[in-house]
């Protein structure tokens, strides 16, 4: 499996009527194949959006431009998507929600291969539980399987562990990290540290467009109470904070 | 608080009875214009055995009703979700429907139909239709929008997503649907017979009060309102369990 890389150009014509400010310069977005990502920006600049279009889901927006992997090729098929609530169905176990994707698209599910996949999230234990007898973490690694069982070379992370606490969240990232190598994979945050820890490359989207930032030293993933690690934080939220970091890189 | 509440309605069920007791004794009003609640008592043991016969009568027709009802409007909710030709041509003709009195139809219904039980089913069918159509709708169209955006990046094909993800997330609303068609059913079947009819309550109903047998109408009365009261709890109770179910699983 030879995940590709993604590639997005074009203008956002971001909640149109809304706000009145103005228009976002165009975009080029680019993420290298079989690496991590991360699109940090602040909420309501449009991060989500270009990760529904890469996903080929509706926006609401006006969007004049491609989403394609890096050859162009439409990625109808090759992307998985993880959001920040856990989309887990309630009255199913966790073993059905993960085969979900299986009896949407009316084929028989493997269940050997959901076995796996729940016991490589370590919710071996847990498989027959439904999402209400499982904790929030645990809820989002049952989600975290699912998208593993689709087995798809590009995943697409939508402020997936916004919603855990400190010691979750850094359990989740480890985990997800671990499991998702060797796909392409960009990540949707507001969250500095997180991009500092987990991307290959990290991109920062604010109202003055796409500019892209140094991550730390060394191949994530990064210690999370590390140094380099909590300088970038700190660089990164400095730059969230100016807004305007397009200038502030050019200067 | 289940148990309160239920002890809480007989409290109330007797006082009633004995307020009632109480205005025959102290106006000592003719039997044929209040029967006191000991003659309906009576009343209902001497012709139990009518009032059971015309009371499967009914019970078959609310039966029939609600079942019928509510498949027809469970399936005109679903078509509603899927085809937006269906929401073009069926919801302004259903809202229209509801200009028109149901009740006013009962007379058509038994001309076309008969003096029969086919025509107080359809009268409850008809009644039960729209709240049943018009609860689980709404629940079809409120799916979470992240799920459906889940499932179109799964590849799920229309049918499977609206089987698998919406139906069962609308569950509760066709439940809160079918607790409103238990309280109107009863009112379908019984309008039914009243406007033509050889057997059931409403008809039993009619009659005794054409022959001043005032106790046996108020005993035929209390037999509907306790099969109502029943169906509703039954019907909650489902209701009850599908709602647990879609939140829990179990």
């Amino acid at each position: 499996m030879q995940p590709p890389g993604l590639r997005l150009t074009g203008r956002l014509d971001l909640v149109p009527g809304e706000g009145g400010g103005p228009p976002l310069p165009p975009l080029a977005l680019s993420a290298p194949a079989g690496r991590w990502t991360c699109l940090l920006g602040p909420s309501g600049v449009g991060k989500s959006t270009l990760l529904r279009l890469l996903a080929g889901l509706p926006t609401g927006v006006g969007f004049a431009g491609e989403a394609s992997d890096d050859a162009g090729r439409p990625l109808d098929g090759r992307v998985s998507w993880m959001a920040q609530s856990d989309l887990l169905l309630p009255w199913l176990s966790v073993s059905e929600n993960v085969v979900l994707g299986a009896r949407l698209r009316r084929e028989r599910p493997d269940r050997a291969r959901a076995r796996e996949m729940i016991e490589a999230v370590g919710l071996g234990p847990h498989a027959a539980k439904t999402p209400s007898e499982l904790s929030g973490g645990m809820r989002q690694r049952a989600a975290l399987a699912r998208l593993l069982m689709e087995d798809r070379p590009v995943a697409l992370l939508d402020e997936p562990f916004g919603a855990l606490d400190v010691r979750t969240r850094a359990e989740m990232q480890a985990l997800a990290f671990r499991a998702l190598a060797g796909r392409t994979v960009l990540l949707v945050t507001h969250d500095a540290h997180e991009a500092a820890r987990l991307g290959h490359r990290i991109l920062l989207l604010t109202e003055s467009g796409l500019v892209e930032a140094e991550p730390p030293a060394g191949e994530p993933i990064r210690d999370p109470a590390g140094a380099e690690v909590l300088a970038a934080q700190a660089s990164l939220t400095r730059r969230l904070l100016s807004r305007d970091p397009v200038a502030e890189a050019r200067a | 608080m289940r148990g309160g509440s239920a002890a809480g309605g007989l409290a109330a069920a007797l006082a009633l009875l004995a307020i009632w007791q109480g205005v025959v004794w102290a106006t000592a009003v003719a039997p044929f214009i209040l029967p006191s609640p000991l003659r309906v008592a009576q009343a209902l043991w001497t012709s139990r055995a009518l009032i059971a016969e015309h009371g499967a009568i009914t019970l078959v027709e609310v039966l029939a009703g609600l079942a019928l009802g509510a498949i027809l409007g469970a399936g005109t909710a679903i078509q509603l979700a899927l085809s937006p030709l269906a929401r073009r041509l069926l919801l302004p003709a259903l809202v229209f429907s509801q200009a028109v009195p149901v009740f006013a139809l009962a007379p058509i219904l038994t001309l076309w139909m008969g003096y029969g039980i086919g025509s107080k089913i359809l009268m409850t069918v008809l009644i039960i239709y729209f709240p049943v159509t018009s609860a689980f709708y709404d629940g079809l169209r409120r799916t979470d929008p992240a799920l459906l955006d889940l499932s179109a990046v799964m590849g799920g094909s229309r049918w499977s997503e609206l089987m698998r993800l919406r139906v069962p997330a609308a569950l509760p609303d066709l439940a809160s649907g079918l607790r409103l068609a238990a309280v109107y059913a009863p009112i379908g079947a019984v309008i039914g017979e009243w406007v033509g009819a050889s057997k059931g309550l409403g008809y039993l109903m009619l009659l005794a009060n054409g022959r001043a047998k005032t106790d046996l109408m108020f005993a035929a009365l209390f037999v509907l309102a306790l099969g109502a009261v029943l169906l509703y709890v039954l019907l909650g109770l489902a209701a009850r369990r599908l709602e647990r179910w879609s939140r829990t699983g179990r």
